[in-house]
């Protein structure tokens, strides 16, 4: 489609000869990649930044070392060892129960490494963020009698949001851009794609720039949704009106 | 784990016997980097908040460019990307230049950290007093002057809690490199684990070596913050 695309605007050299649907295929596997990770480190960060906010040591300090290992160690490090040793934990785990081989499935394994990874850096952001809310406001809300969990989701969330938000943009950009790495473990992402498809047309720096211009479109248009969310969440707050 | 140790406690720090390996390769690779990096970001920085459009655009389009894209992809173009193309290698010092991988992947790291490092550094700039500036121009101060004497020195020290976090995240970018073949700490890690098979242990001691090394830089910067920006802090 897009090939047929580019000769009809009368553009053949942008034709991506036959590469097309390939390239798409990646680009959809990094979205849907991003996106999963997305949500399982915004789940993990929220938790962590609950236990990090604690009063329970026992809580406390499990978050504090997850925070403080992953953050100081590159996330490729991170990727190559949890990938490559859940697959050994696991088979020495079924070769133990007498079960069969499993295989883990690369890209369960990518979403739930980056997921893991990413969490520590939300977690940072979602503490810092809860922080910001005032105390009163928590404290108003025990006074109003509502529950623990009503405490967070009616009051200190929708509040945090607000200072959370340019975090969560960070991040949700940085973990955009570490999906380019799982091409390193396997994972038919757009950089594989590009890398395949420039191989075998010798054009490798031709399909590397249009990998590159792909994640340039997706970073752009995650630009402006951000400054759309933050218009929404910090409706009320002076810093809005500039 | 000890036999692991023993065998490739030499690779991981300094050597394999042949070449430069491990923490020194990744130390060599930080270094160069940061430093041309940061070169070029002054000049920029002061470029990216010119009150002219046609000096501080271009610099905008370079930073938006390196910093919307992955490192991974910049640094496949300028290893392989640049070296398929066919006039590339039909130029005598190109082709010696894009032959080597060394010289690729510290192009490619340095243009990378040269883009954060300017935004990092403008946005110091412009956070900068106005009477900062006034007292400067009150002096006589103008042109290279006000720069070199008071908009450069001001920023830096400004600029540098953001510019630590640059650091870090430049040596965690390091790992990449050894897709491009660079001998670096993952690298000698990837080998031990191919060779003894011992994949946790493997990685689990380059990734130690990441963490104490990321912990000595964060370290050294609060020292350096301690000793040059203090004048920010709470009186005391």
């Amino acid at each position: 489609m897009i090939d047929n695309f580019f000769e009809v605007v009368g553009l053949p050299g942008l034709s991506m000869q036959g590469f097309g649907p390939l390239l798409l295929m990646g680009t959809w596997m990094t979205i849907k990649l991003s996106l999963l990770s997305l949500a399982v480190s915004v789940i993990l960060g929220l938790i962590g930044a609950c236990a990090k906010l604690s009063s329970l040591a026992i809580a406390r300090l499990p978050a504090q070392m997850y925070t403080t290992l992953i953050r100081g160690v590159p996330d490729l490090v991170l990727m190559l060892l949890i990938f490559y040793s859940l697959q050994t934990w696991l088979t020495s785990l079924t070769q133990s129960l007498g079960w069969n081989y499993i295989e883990i499935d690369p890209f369960a394994a990518g979403v739930i490494t980056l997921g893991f990874i990413y969490g520590a850096y939300f977690t940072e952001t979602f503490r810092g963020a809860m922080l910001s809310v005032p105390k009163g406001q928590r404290e108003a809300a025990v006074a109003y009698g509502l529950s623990r969990s009503q405490r967070f989701f009616l009051i200190t969330f929708p509040q945090m949001m607000r200072f959370a938000l340019p975090g969560i943009g960070n991040n949700w950009l940085v973990l955009l851009k570490a999906t380019a790495l799982v091409s390193i473990i396997g994972l038919a992402d757009l950089v594989k794609a590009a890398q395949d498809a420039g191989k075998s047309t010798f054009q490798l720096f031709y399909f590397l720039v249009l990998a590159a211009l792909i994640y340039l479109v997706i970073t752009t248009l995650s630009n402006l949704v951000l400054r759309r969310l933050a218009r929404k969440y910090s409706a009320g707050s002076r810093e809005a009106l500039q | 784990m000890i036999e692991l140790l023993q065998e490739y406690w030499k690779a991981f720090l300094y050597t394999d016997g042949t070449e430069m390996t491990g923490l020194a390769m990744t130390l060599w690779l930080l270094t160069a980097s940061i430093f041309i990096g940061f070169l070029g970001a002054i000049p920029l920085a002061i470029a990216r908040v010119s009150e002219r459009a046609y000096v501080r655009w271009p610099v905008q389009f370079y930073t938006y460019l390196f910093r919307g894209t992955p490192l991974y992809i910049q640094l496949l173009i300028c290893y392989t990307g640049i070296y398929s193309i066919a006039a590339v290698r039909s130029q005598p010092l190109l082709d010696e230049f894009f032959r080597d991988a060394m010289n690729c992947t510290i192009l490619a790291f340095a243009l990378n950290t040269c883009a954060y490092t300017t935004e990092i550094f403008a946005g110091a700039i412009r956070n900068i007093p106005y009477g900062e500036l006034e007292a400067a121009k009150a002096y006589g101060l103008n042109g290279w002057r006000l720069n070199a004497f008071v908009v450069v020195p001001s920023a830096l020290r400004r600029a540098l809690p953001y510019y630590s976090n640059e650091v870090i995240l430049m040596l965690h970018s390091t790992s990449v490199a050894f897709t491009a073949t660079i001998p670096d700490i993952l690298k000698v890690a990837r080998d031990a684990n191919s060779e003894t098979f011992l994949t946790f242990q493997s990685f689990g001691i380059g990734a130690l070596i990441y963490l104490v090394l990321s912990f000595a830089l964060v370290g050294l910067f609060r020292l350096a913050e301690r000793r040059w920006l203090s004048f920010l802090g709470p009186a005391h």
